[in-house]
């Protein structure tokens, strides 16, 4: 082969490597870049209370792992149930948030999430009635916490009967079993600040926070606080 | 002038029938596109794979437990597992063993000449060698990517590239992939290649479980791999349990990936070993083993003796995983502590399998171009050994916060401290060889000098780390990395470049590119100090590893570390190029010994015949004469006339 | 070349590095120690912080010089002895060429003096200073004179801890995926998310975790423990001034391990008595649903909060208290 020929041969092999790469990173790596962000921050006047409404589910009922638990949010503008958990919020502005459980609960691990701390006096309302401690040890237990550490935002999500017939495939109607919470807290100055759940809700794993708790866009994700 | 031949009788026998003859009629012996080949092995490994998943999931798909986590790691361990199995009967590793096993004479394998035997389970330990090149370049390059995409998710605190899962999946496989890269980096391909060349010796002990460490490794990558389309895993190299324990499938793949990567050191340590003790050219002492032979020797003997206990807690983890058992899960009468006691049993150990053949490299190549004999031959063999026994007893210096007993830390920071000193000996070395030598600064000697550069500073490092009181800040933060990378990169790369510069014209017949080699030896020097020196800084100033977001006044510190690890990037496509250019698209073929070396893999001839001599030499001295006019021959090559030893007109006189 | 001339030579060549060595390394320790060292981390809020910046300083003091060594022979062999180029140097031949044992031995008995010197130094420093912030595990040996009585109290119901009453102050951190909650047994064992500390007070950090392994590292206090499940990992530490600190786990622990960080306060022993009582009492509710205060906790491995190990009801190995559904309902 002429030198020329060795010379094509290899920058042709090697652009093969390179494209077989491009597409392992594209296929392997892809999911895990976080693509889907719901804006909220221009349904409404700037300065105006933002109204964030989102739903937590024992099984997201489909993808690729339709058993795990997840949180979903509600698109301000198309009004649609999305699955993605990075919200784009205005800063220092007043997030008012209503959260649907669906999911049943269980005692806490650690009652330190019993307590509702960060939000706007210190209280959430559990369907219309206030309170700012759960006792997760009596009654149906907490299913999920809503928790902006870096915040110290914590909100303990109220289970559902477990006798009731539990919703198994989001988004969830209002048809079956919920608890409506309400609660109000105000963004702090712009930055990426992480949200997740305290509540050991990964079924099968150890110390219950592998699959969904151990994976963006299921129990936890960012709040995207810009300017 | 006396020959030295202890061993007379010797000669004669081990230069009888050579053990890849290709004879007689067999089962393994078909057409063309019957034989075993990496092809058959990858259709087999994919066949494995199947059935096994396909096991897994008929055996345990309905436990709850599964069924509600959503994924089956009893069906990927399965799967995995025969998949290896299939790849190494496709290949043909188990014929011999089979055979035998069913009490049939095993036949001879066939030899295949041409490209072709690159792609099959050769016993000519020449082949393997270049063979592992191929394999820890592929190893280093899906590596170095990977580092890539870590560098480039930490440009910004706040904006992120990758998800936070993502990320840790990428440091993991980046970590991991390395790791088993550098263990097998020198080993693999100069160990394999040179020690029956220097040894005087015509093949290795086990030439199948040669072939066999070769082709596991390639299976350990591709298990390894497979985290990534599994999910990847959350640990990072260390695997930590009870995360471990906690993570998805993807957790399956490191832990066999690291127990069959295990099982391909083990059989290299041990082959390597046992072809040093035994199969030496008569008049090869001890005291005259080139030092680079003595740095496999005792890297072999690490291999053998440390990574035994990786393998068996690699295989507790998955228990833990599969069958439930807990051996790392407190609650159930298990510990934390057990893996991380067993790995870094291991663990430390490994760090000196990635140093000691790097050390080895620059005492071969330093007397080369410093036209001096290796200063302090004996202290640096003795280094090597030291070094290698003491690597055994300093893990616990990866515990100090873990809180384990604390009356082990000053122990554990003595021992630290102490290996330093046999650490040591290889500057002592170094700067003895240096002193009012003649210098030749080609590229490799280049590399050479780098590696002391390098080394210092990680080696200086790790005495901060190793002092507990220190170590309270700078452990497990971006001062600790760095230090490895240091010592890792910075020791045992650079020692590999340059010993590939240095031998490939032996092992192809061709020159690597001069000009390319500098341009690539400067870019990787400069661009590696600029990448890795501001993470100590950035560790002081508090960072922890394995962190997707960090402080916003680290960032300045951080982009540049990022961009000058691009640049650090680009200089291995500069090798990349080099390497195609000169072994590909315009060879230069490589004179006998383009060096003036006298080391004896030098001396045979080129192309190296297929049993290496044509006759078993008897040696007769050390190979470090270079200061000596009309010094002693190295070598007695039992062909009428004794090779002299030092020439300076350029040419071996027949 | 007579052997006179050589050996003449030999201490020309021996001079003049030495010469550039101790100029260059006085002049950088100098610099380092005056101008760098009081800025090393990790500062000296606490008493480990400032003996560990201490010992951070004193061996770059010998670091410096060993780089600074190395480098100097590294250069002055490249300037002095490289051989022309493209071409292969004559033999060289005589004493040069042998390995000199005189300069074997003292490398050896050097390097072993420096490194035997810096293990005792280090360990005399980890001794005296309780520690030096490092998790000792459950049974630490240096303790701080106190720190015994301390933590046996704070195991009763009647713990407690008073200004200006040189008391060591027990502070629980309990690691779970993914935050530090921080629990005060001598003020009935509240548990919070914040970490305030007195000044002019030791501090026992008693580090355990729910679930994973994490390290507690408070990075200005030079504090740092693993926090490993059912195990109590004990680190003492003295504060001296006033200011923010921050925790960041320093053990990767899983998905949002690089977020798992918040910021501590010292404050003085007076701000730190209200914020205690203040606090005490408006979590009384949630202190209630507390299990009682111990040095570790088992998660609950049953049920929906965590299960894994399918067999239904799993006894604890050991007696402490339990996470989760085992405790009693208030």
């Amino acid at each position: 082969m002429s030198m020329r020929g060795r010379l094509a041969t290899v920058l042709g092999l090697f652009l093969v490597a390179v494209g077989l790469i491009v597409w392992s990173v594209a296929t392997f790596l892809s999911p895990g870049v976080p693509g889907g962000v719901i804006d909220f921050t221009k349904a409404q006047a700037a300065g105006q209370p933002v109204n964030l409404t989102i739903q937590s589910v024992g099984s997201i009922g489909t993808g690729d792992h339709p058993t795990w638990v997840s949180y979903l949010a509600k698109n301000p503008t198309t009004g649609k149930w999305v699955h993605d958990t990075t919200w784009k919020l205005p800063a220092n502005t007043v997030i008012n948030v209503t959260v649907l459980q669906y999911d049943s609960g269980s005692p806490l691990r650690n009652q330190e999430w019993g307590q509702v701390q960060g939000t706007i006096g210190d209280t959430a309302t559990l369907n219309g009635a206030n309170f700012s401690v759960y006792n997760s040890n009596t009654g149906n237990g907490v299913g999920h916490t809503f928790a902006v550490p870096a915040l110290n935002l914590s909100v303990p999500m109220v289970g559902v009967s477990s006798s009731a017939t539990v919703c198994g495939v989001a988004p969830c109607g209002t048809s079956f079993a919920h608890n409506t919470e309400t609660f109000s807290f105000k963004t702090p100055g712009p930055g990426n600040y992480s949200w997740q759940c305290f509540v050991p809700c990964g079924l099968g794993y150890l110390f219950g926070n592998g699959g969904g708790m151990s994976t963006q866009n299921y129990m936890g994700g960012f709040l995207q606080v810009v300017r | 002038m006396t020959i030295s031949a202890e061993r007379p009788t010797e000669v004669a026998a081990s230069s009888v029938s050579p053990p890849a003859q290709s004879g007689g009629t067999s089962w393994t012996q078909r057409p063309g596109w019957l034989s075993q080949h990496a092809g058959t092995a990858i259709i087999l490994a994919i066949l494995g794979y199947l059935l096994g998943h396909w096991m897994g999931n008929a055996i345990s798909g309905n436990y709850d437990y599964i069924a509600n986590s959503g994924q089956n790691a009893i069906a990927d361990t399965f799967g995995l597992s025969f998949g290896v199995l299939g790849w190494l009967l496709g290949i043909g590793a188990l014929n011999y063993p089979l055979a035998k096993l069913v009490g049939k004479e095993a036949a001879h394998e066939e030899t295949v000449e041409g490209w072709s035997k690159y792609f099959r389970y050769s016993l000519d330990h020449k082949v393997v060698g270049l063979q592992y090149v191929v394999g820890v370049l592929l190893f280093m390059f899906t590596g170095g990517l990977l580092a890539m995409a870590i560098r480039t998710e930490l440009l910004s605190p706040t904006t992120h590239v990758f998800s936070p899962d993502t990320y840790i999946k990428i440091v993991s496989e980046h970590g991991t992939i390395m790791m088993m890269m550098a263990t097998s980096i020198i080993v693999g391909p100069l160990g394999n290649y040179l020690v029956p060349l220097m040894i005087g010796a015509r093949r290795m002990a086990f030439p199948r479980i040669e072939a066999f460490s070769f082709w596991i490794f390639v299976a350990g990558y591709g298990v390894i791999f497979s985290a990534l389309p599994y999910g990847g895993f959350p640990t990072g190299w260390t695997g930590y349990a009870p995360l471990q324990t906690q993570a998805g499938p993807g957790m399956v793949s490191y832990l066999l990936g690291f127990a069959v990567i295990g099982m391909g050191m083990m059989a290299a340590g041990f082959n390597i070993a046992v072809t040093i003790i035994n199969y030496r050219a008569p008049g090869m002492t001890w005291s005259r083993v080139p030092i680079f032979v003595w740095s496999i020797l005792a890297t072999a003997a690490l291999l053998t003796l440390a990574t035994p206990v990786l393998f068996a807690g690699g295989l507790f983890g998955l228990l833990d995983k599969t069958a439930q058992t807990a051996f790392y899960v407190t609650e159930h009468g298990g510990s934390s502590y057990l893996w991380q006691n067993l790995f870094w049993f291991f663990g430390h150990p490994e760090v000196y399998i990635m140093a000691l053949p790097g050390f080895g490299i620059v005492g071969e190549i330093m007397p080369v171009f410093t036209r001096k004999p290796l200063f302090a031959y004996k202290v640096a063999a003795a280094g090597m050994i030291g070094v290698a026994l003491l690597s055994f007893f300093v893990w616990q210096h990866h515990l100090f916060q873990s809180g384990i007993n604390p009356d082990m830390r000053p122990l554990f920071m003595l021992t630290t401290e102490l290996i330093s000193i046999p650490t040591g000996f290889i500057y002592l070395v170094g700067m003895g060889t240096l002193y009012k030598a003649k210098i030749r600064f080609e590229v490799p000697m280049l590399f050479c000098m780098a590696l002391f550069f390098n080394f210092l500073i990680g080696g200086v490092t790790g005495v901060f780390l190793s002092d507990v009181p220190v170590n309270v800040t700078v452990h497990g933060g971006f001062f600790v990395l760095s230090h490895f990378h240091y010592t890792i990169m910075g020791g045992l790369l650079f020692a590999f470049m340059a010993g590939l510069y240095f031998w490939l014209p032996k092992m192809t017949g061709k020159m690597m590119n001069k000009k390319l080699g500098l341009v690539h030896f400067w870019t990787m020097f400069v661009f590696f100090n600029l990448t890795f020196f501001p993470m100590f800084v950035i560790g002081l100033l508090g960072q922890p590893r394995r962190v997707f977001t960090y402080a916003k006044n680290l960032q300045g510190l951080n982009d540049f570390s990022s961009m000058m690890a691009f640049c650090l990037g680009l200089s291995f496509l500069i090798f990349f190029a080099n390497l195609m250019w000169s072994m590909f698209i315009s060879p230069v073929k490589a004179p006998a010994n383009p060096w003036e070396s006298l080391g004896l893999e030098w001396q045979t001839a080129s192309p190296i015949p297929a049993h290496n001599f044509e006759r078993i030499p008897v040696i007769l001295t050390d190979p470090y004469h270079y200061s000596e006019v009309g010094a002693p021959a190295l070598a007695d090559f039992g062909d009428g006339g004794l090779v002299s030893s030092n020439s300076t007109t350029g040419s071996s006189p027949a | 070349m007579s052997s006179e001339n050589s050996m003449k030579n030999e201490t020309n060549h021996l001079r003049k590095m030495t010469t550039i060595w101790v100029i260059l390394s006085l002049a950088a320790d100098l610099l380092f120690w005056f101008w760098v060292g009081p800025h090393v981390p990790p500062g000296t809020m606490t008493s480990t912080a400032k003996s560990n910046q201490f010992d951070f300083t004193f061996l770059v003091l010998f670091a410096l010089p060993v780089l600074i060594g190395v480098w100097v022979y590294l250069g002055y062999a490249i300037v002095t002895w490289s051989a022309k180029r493209d071409n292969v140097p004559e033999p060289i031949g005589g004493e040069v060429a042998r390995s000199n044992r005189k300069a074997q031995v003292s490398w050896i008995t050097i390097t072993s003096i420096v490194v035997l010197f810096l293990a005792g130094f280090g360990t005399v420093a980890v001794i005296n200073d309780h520690g030096s912030g490092g998790g000792e595990g459950p049974n630490p040996i240096w303790n701080p004179g106190g720190a015994s009585k301390a933590e046996a109290a704070a195991l009763t119901s009647n713990a407690s801890w008073s200004p200006n009453s040189n008391q060591v102050l027990p502070v629980q951190v309990i690691a779970q995926q993914w935050k530090f909650t921080y629990r005060y047994p001598t003020f009935g064992g509240f548990e919070s998310s914040e970490l305030i500390l007195p000044v002019g007070t030791t501090v026992a950090f008693n580090v355990t975790s729910l679930d994973v392994i994490h390290s507690f590292w408070a990075y200005q206090l030079s504090v740092k423990a693993d926090a490993n499940p059912q195990v109590n990992d004990v680190a003492y530490t003295d504060t001296k001034q006033l200011g923010n600190f921050t925790v960041r786990c320093s053990e990767l622990c899983g998905l949002w391990h690089g977020s798992m960080f918040n910021y501590g306060k010292v404050v003085s022993q007076s701000d730190f008595m209200n914020w205690a009582k203040t606090t005490e009492s408006a979590n009384a509710a949630n202190t209630a649903n507390l299990p009682p205060f111990a040095w570790t906790y088992v998660p609950d491995a049953n049920g929906a909060a965590g299960g894994y190990y399918p067999d239904g009801t799993v006894t604890p190995y050991s007696t402490v208290e339990v996470y989760g559904s085992k405790q009693p309902a208030s």
